[in-house]
Order: structure tokens, then sequence, then C-alpha cells
């Protein structure tokens, strides 16, 4: 198991976690899609995207999340985005990105097992 | 509520796109982001803005996203299509509209695979400059009016923003077009002076290439001065053009084998005054030229001609005229005097500092031979004009040095020795 905090990224090969910072727009919305692809190029088939520092989601953010919904499904991957506070959660949902992710609660550890 | 979050949702993205357009930065970069912030507004899971290029009447996509490698990025577009765009404006337009486009029926596969929705023209002051291209939204429904309001706002922001580029590029290109013709233009000025430098000096026999060295002499002068590029171009045109008088003098009294009477001599002083009648209704890119012409025989001490000005009355680019005129003068054969020696020169120079000529230039010019002589400088202006035997004569290093040292100190507007 790598545990590689400076990058905001958790993993082993088979599923990895990465974390949004709190405020995600393009800026650091682009850091998250070049690490979630890297990660998906390395093999990676859970891949969660975790919420919990996240205060905003604008929309740049938005379209940067829709990018790795996209591209974790070209892979055959599984995407959760977890810890989502309830604001971003509605907002998801309103847009429909609920449809092609599942949001979950729960911590980083509870999820990857829940799909090993 | 859901309405309330939607409507903050979009109107942010509307409001980050505007400030986006209006900030002057890289364009690529600000297509992105707006591309970002559009697909973002609604959740539209793909799309593209593409730029047209009304010389090759195509779409060349600028920015993608999720379309995709087998996307054409570029597309053609026919006469009906611009115009069906230009009735349209920037309003989204439903695919199954589009349809009739001939574009359309090109890339009907690669719009059906990549489920573009909708495709929205963008227009600003009556032309194309481009269209985004949307695939389907991230919660399946189709393009509600409200969310078509929201894409063509943001759509209209984006047009401007390439048709701010687009004027740019186009005011770049007008730039660079302006500065080869203003380039080509120095040259035919530069090109015109020299020749006219030439028919001057082509008048006088004896003192062939005389205008030419003269506008050289000047311009080391102005060089020595610390002038810029253009001032010190200014300096050696008014130095090839200072006797253009000449050419209305007789050809007999200028080419005089001794020395002329009280009548020629009036007749030879007119053509300061002449040259300046001359040289005045040009437009010259250096003002000072036609004065140069008519007071480059004035003295500081107030003895020269045409109107016995002094010192402060004496254009600054007169008294560097003056001076190279003298020096050539001095050191080239006359048909009824031989060139005098360099020391002679410079101790004649020194002598006359303060009474013909102003100090602060005979320190500039004497400043630039010494720089030669020691090799301060590799240039080589003096001994080409010169000759190498003439400027290395014995002694000439320490004699300017000592002139120097004479000189030093000494302001050209405060030291005039009348007899």
């Amino acid at each position: 198991m790598e545990n590689n905090f400076e990058t905001g990224v958790k993993s082993n090969d088979a599923a990895a976690t990465v974390y949004a910072d709190d405020y995600l727009n393009k800026l650091s919305g682009e850091k998250i899609e070049r690490e979630c692809r890297r990660r998906l190029d390395a093999g990676c088939k859970t891949l969660t995207v975790n919420f919990a520092d996240t205060h905003i989601v604008n929309s740049s953010g938005v379209s940067i999340l829709l990018g790795v919904i996209d591209a974790a499904a070209d892979a055959g991957a599984k995407i959760v985005f977890s810890d989502v506070k309830n604001e971003t959660v509605e907002l998801f949902e309103m847009l429909g990105l609920t449809n092609h992710v599942e949001v979950v609660p729960e911590s980083w550890q509870e999820v990857t097992e829940s799909y090993k | 509520m859901e309405n309330q979050q939607k409507l903050i949702h979009t109107f942010g993205a509307l409001a980050e796109i505007g400030s986006e357009i209006a900030q002057k930065q890289n364009f690529q970069q600000m297509m992105r982001t707006s591309l970002h912030l559009l697909l973002g507004s609604l959740a539209i899971m793909r799309g593209g803005i593409a730029r047209f290029s009304r010389f090759g009447h195509e779409l060349n996509m600028i920015v993608v996203r999720g379309l995709g490698d087998e996307f054409p990025l570029s597309m053609n577009l026919c006469d009906e299509d611009e115009r069906q765009f230009l009735t349209n404006g920037s309003f989204p337009i439903e695919v199954a509209q589009a349809k009739v486009l001939p574009f359309f029926q090109i890339y009907d596969q690669s719009f059906d695979k990549k489920k573009i929705e909708l495709l929205v023209p963008l227009v600003v002051r009556d032309e194309i400059v481009g269209v985004i291209l949307l695939g389907e939204k991230a919660n399946g429904a189709g393009y509600s009016a409200y969310d078509k309001e929201i894409v063509g706002a943001m759509a209209r922001h984006i047009g401007v923003g390439i048709a701010q580029r687009n004027l740019l590029a186009e005011l770049e290109r007008r730039a660079a077009e302006n500065r080869q013709l203003y380039d080509n233009l120095r040259m035919t000025y530069q090109d015109t002076v020299k020749a006219f430098a030439a028919a001057i000096d082509c008048k006088d026999k004896y003192t062939e290439g005389h205008s030419v060295r003269v506008g050289k002499y000047s311009e080391i002068i102005a060089r020595e001065l610390g002038w810029g590029e253009n001032e010190t171009e200014g300096a050696a045109v008014a130095g090839y053009l200072h006797d253009v008088g000449k050419l209305t003098v007789e050809r007999n009294i200028i080419n005089s084998p001794m020395r002329i009477n009280a009548k020629e001599s009036a007749e030879l002083n007119k053509h300061p005054a002449v040259g300046y009648e001359i040289l005045m209704p040009i437009h010259h890119p250096f003002a000072d030229v036609p004065l140069a012409a008519k007071y480059h025989h004035e003295r500081l001490d107030g003895r020269g001609y045409p109107d016995g000005l002094i010192d402060r009355e004496i254009p600054y680019i007169a008294k560097i005229v003056n001076l190279a005129d003298s020096f050539d003068a001095m050191t080239t054969d006359r048909p009824y005097k031989r060139r005098r020696p360099a020391n002679e020169v410079v101790e004649d120079l020194q002598r006359n500092a303060g009474r013909q000529f102003s100090p602060e230039l005979v320190t500039a010019f004497f400043k630039g031979m010494l720089k030669e002589l020691t090799g301060e400088t590799k240039e080589k202006r003096f001994r080409r004009l010169l000759g190498r035997d003439y400027m290395e004569a014995e002694g000439i290093v320490p004699m300017l040095k000592n002139a120097l040292n004479g000189l030093d100190g000494t302001s050209s507007l405060t030291l005039i020795s009348l007899d």
C-alpha cells in the first residue's frame, strides 16, 4: 500500500483514492484529473475521489469531474465520490452526475474494502 | 430550492466566463477555461469550441472535451452553412434542426457517435467567428429553453473572446505590414539623401565625397555625445545635405582653382540660405536638417554667416555639422591648399574651441579619435575616412590627451572668446 499524502493520493494496485482540495475549480480540478488519469492508466479499477475537505465545486470543477467519469468509463473502472458534503451532493444530483457516479459517505477504507 | 441552487451555479459560471474573456490572458487557456465553465454549468458530458477561418471557410477545433481522437479537428463550411449561421445568430440550434445544413450532412456520423445535441454559431458584428458543439447532459434530459438561454449567453461571451483575438491578430498583421512599409520608406529616404549628397559632391571635383564625409563625421560626434539611433541618423542626414544649396551655385565658382573674388564669394555664401529653402518644404523624419544647412557656417563668436548668430542662437545640429565640415576642409586637399597634418588640425580645433566650435563637441570628437587610436574601440571610422598613415601620425595620441585635459570642464555655452 502506497501512502502519498503530498499528492493527495492513497493507492494500492487495484484501488486509489484521490483527495480533492477545499475549492474544486479549474486549477485544483486539473490536478485531480491528471492524478486520476494516471491511476487509471496504471490499471486502477476502483477510483475514489474524496471530497472530505471540499466545500465548493464550481462549473469548471464539475466539467473536470465529468471528464474523470468519462475516463473511468473508458477504462472500465468503477468511480466513487466519497465524503461529499450535503450541499455538493445536492449539486451533483441536480446536475445529474449521480447518474454516472456513486456518491457515498463512507471513508476511503470502507469504500475500497467493499469493492475488493 | 433546487432552482435557486441551479441559478447560483449557472450564474456563477456566467460571471466567471465574463471575467475570463475580459482578462487578456493566453487565448488557448481562455478558451479551455470557457469550455469548462460552459460544460460544467449544465453538466454537459462533452463538447468543443471551433474557430471559423474565413479564408479557408472552415471550422478549426480550438478546444475539445470528451470528443475523442476520431472527431474531425477541421470541418469545411459551404456558403449555405455560413448564410444559415449568420441568419441564426448566436442562438443554439438543436441537431434535429441542423440536419438540413450541408455541413451537417458531411459530419453527421461524427456528431451522432459523440451524441452532439446542440450547435451554437458564434456570430459577432455580423461575422461568423466560430461554432460551439455540445453533447448530451449528464442528467440525460434534453436542453430546456432555460438551458438554451444560458448556453446562448455564455456562447456570446466566447464569441467576443474569439473576435477580440481575431482583431488582435489582424492588428498585429497590419502593424507588421506598417513596420515593413516604414522600413522601406526609411531606406528610400536614406538612399535619396545619399543620392543628393553624391549629386552635390559631383558638382565640386576638388571636394569629391565631402558631403558623405561630413555626414559620417557628424554621425561620429552624435554617437560620442551618446545620442540615440534616430538622433544619430538625423545628424548624419544633416551632414549629408548641409551643402545642398551649392547645387544652385555656378560650377566655375565652386571649381575655381584659386581663391574666389568678393562677388563670387558673396554668391557662394548664399548656399546655406538656399539649402534651407530647398530642404524646408521636405517632411524630414528629423526636423533639424534644414537648420543645419542654413547655419553650418555660423560661429560661436558671431563671426560666421549668413546671420552672424552667436553661441546659444546657433542650432545645436548646425554646430555639429560646422565642426564636421571644418574638419573635412582641413583634412582634404583643396585646389588652393593641401590637406593639413593631423597635429595642426588638432591644434586648430583646440584653439578654436569656444570661438568657432563648441568645446563640448570638440571634446566628443577628440574622444572618438582617441578611442580609435588607443584601440578602445575596434571601429575604424577615422582611419577609413582619412587613411591609416594620416591618423597614426606620431604624437597624435598624447596631443589629443592634452587637448582633452585642456578642454575638460569647458562649457560651450559659456566660453566665448570675442576678439
